[in-house]
């Protein structure tokens, strides 16, 4: 029951934080400013100055753009909105008015995580779902696995706001940001290296990023979900920077996943052993 | 910079609302240490039921810690005890963004009441602490005394039958301190146990019924508060004819005695030799205009008992 109720006041107060609503702005003013960009680029596609072949590729590639841009957006929102929802309220004191009431510490940071990933449900499924619309309102172009790239974002989502919480049993809520954002910024360098690595056959370096995938599988995430959602003819191409010459394995999701879980569940056990 | 602090505490004994001897209250040798260093060395208390029971101390004398150690940790930290408690943090704050009903509605759900007794105890209580006008206004246009008062309120939802109050008057006016104190009386009245941590002497000296002296983490005194105060009483004597064979004669009573031309300043240590000394000094022959015993402030006993150097 407690679960449920500190679900519903979290969702409640993310739903009420500017920064959501700057962030969703800042979604639909990409989608605008996409769909803008996707209509000049049709228009010109009609005018017949480019092969058939590539006449759903650029409107796909655009889309992968624009996916990558939701990623970006939903990882960050992800981490700003709850930054300070646990180390903020331990440092106030406000957690203790409801750490006192007959709701195991479990529950409160049980019900806050489901509130938050409730919220950034909400907000990905809103923009993955209006970039898709858009391109095949104007072109017939969607990513091609939807599900699976949506699930793979929200996975991502997900990791990022299980990581935040378990710094914010455990740091300030600026160390807790710098820490989280900072593992974000590791696992694109380490993708990217990895990439580059595959690109050059240089083992070390994609064994680099494997590493900082393990560190942070954030990256890996990402690149699977692009590999799903991007065109069979892009991938082989290597049509555009989302196709994956190493691509992320099948158990590095499922570490994810379990990733995403542990670092719940330490968040859960410090919260709970912790002075508040 | 790291909040998380690595803290020990243990709690060899501690009984909440169980005890046979009528108490609400029994700890043992409870102590906190943060970091190695000791916060707590060694607290016993006991806190009979339907008292008002007052924590006194310098500043840092680990009265707040105590308190959390109470509420927070077990086995008040026991969910089943913890519908039983009610607490008011220092300095309480919530979401900025609640309204004050909505504050308590979420306060009351997670007591686990429903939402009928919810209907009717949020009115009730917004009355009690005079916010009903004030119940759709967000937090974040209250001000410091108003917060306290929806914070008194949240921690009286459940009927508690004990209550912890850190700094209950802290932030309020003199109307809104009296009204703190009416309500705790009331509690007291409802047959509740309320554990009160004040630094104003004053509020706990009309308040309380008993006082534990807390200094360097450790209980040093546990008094009830009329007998604390009804002993060592300064009696002023205003009289014509007093000799200094009277004054060498009340010595047998009192101490620190002075006689300075009619006026005879004594010290007594218990009130029961009061009417000895009157009599003794009119068989003498002093002619008596004024006989005024003066029972000292908690102020004066709390300086005495723990010492004037703050305990730093």
């Amino acid at each position: 029951m407690g679960v449920w109720i500190m679900a519903g006041v979290t969702f409640r107060e993310a739903a009420r934080k500017k920064i959501l609503w700057m962030a969703l702005a800042a979604g639909l003013a990409f989608l605008a400013l996409f769909g803008t960009g996707l209509h000049y680029q049709m228009k010109d596609l009609a005018a017949g100055r480019v092969r058939p072949i590539l006449l759903k590729q650029i409107p796909g590639a655009m889309l992968m753009v624009g996916l990558y841009a939701i990623d970006l957006l939903t990882v960050v929102m992800t981490v700003l909105v709850s930054v300070d929802t646990l180390s903020g309220e331990i440092a106030s004191g406000t957690i203790q008015a409801v750490a006192t009431k007959p709701v195991p510490r479990w529950q409160i940071v049980l019900g806050k995580w489901l509130g938050f990933a409730a919220m950034m449900s909400a907000y990905l499924a809103l923009l993955v779902g209006g970039i898709n619309a858009i391109t095949y309102t104007m072109a017939h172009v969607t990513a091609r696995q939807v599900p699976q790239g949506f699930a793979l974002m929200w996975l991502e989502s997900a990791l990022l706001l299980s990581i935040t919480f378990f710094f914010g049993t455990h740091y300030s809520t600026l160390t807790n940001g710098v820490l989280a954002l900072g593992l974000v910024g590791l696992a694109f360098l380490g993708g990217w290296i990895e990439q580059i690595g595959a690109a050059t056959n240089t083992t070390s370096a994609v064994n680099v990023g494997i590493v900082a995938s393990i560190i942070m599988p954030s990256e890996a995430l990402w690149r699977r979900a692009a590999n799903d959602m991007q065109s069979p003819l892009a991938n082989a191409l290597n049509f555009s920077p989302f196709s994956s010459a190493s691509l992320p394995s099948s158990t590095m999701i499922v570490y994810a996943g379990v990733y995403t879980a542990l670092a719940l569940l330490f968040a859960i056990r410090r919260f709970r052993r912790r002075d508040l | 910079m790291t909040q998380a602090t690595e803290s020990r505490s243990r709690s060899p004994s501690t009984v909440l609302q169980q005890s046979a001897a009528g108490l609400a209250i029994a700890t043992r040798g409870l102590c906190k240490v943060f970091n190695g260093k000791v916060a707590v060395r060694s607290l016993n208390l006991e806190v009979p039921r339907g008292e008002i029971f007052g924590f006194l101390g310098p500043n840092g004398a680990g009265k707040s810690t105590s308190l959390k150690m109470l509420v927070l940790g077990r086995p008040a930290g026991d969910v089943p005890i913890r519908r039983k408690i009610g607490f008011l943090p220092e300095h309480f704050r919530f979401y900025e963004w609640l309204t004050a009903a909505e504050l308590l509605r979420l306060h009351g759900r997670l007591y686990g009441m429903s939402h009928s007794r919810l209907r009717q105890k949020v009115p009730e209580l917004l009355g009690l602490v005079g916010l009903t006008e004030h119940a759709g206004k967000r937090l974040r246009d209250f001000s410091k005394g108003m917060l306290q008062r929806i914070g008194l309120a949240q921690a009286l939802l459940n009927d508690p039958e004990l209550i912890f109050l850190d700094e209950p008057t802290s932030g309020l006016d003199p109307a809104g301190r009296r009204l703190v104190r009416d309500i705790i009386k009331a509690q007291r009245e409802r047959g509740a146990t309320v554990l009160l941590n004040s630094h104003l002497l004053s509020e706990v000296e009309i308040t309380c019924d008993r006082v534990a002296f807390i200094k360097h983490g450790e209980v040093i005194e546990t008094r009830e508060l009329n007998s604390l105060l009804a002993e060592q009483t300064t009696v002023q004597v205003r009289a014509a004819n007093l000799t200094a064979e009277m004054a060498a004669g009340v010595e047998q009573w009192a101490s620190s005695v002075c006689l300075q031309n009619h006026q005879l300043t004594l010290s007594v240590a218990s009130r029961e030799a009061l009417p000895q000394i009157l009599r003794f000094l009119v068989d003498r022959g002093a002619e008596v205009y004024e006989f005024t015993p003066q029972r000292l402030s908690l102020e004066e006993r709390f300086l005495e008992i723990v010492g004037n150097d703050g305990g730093l």
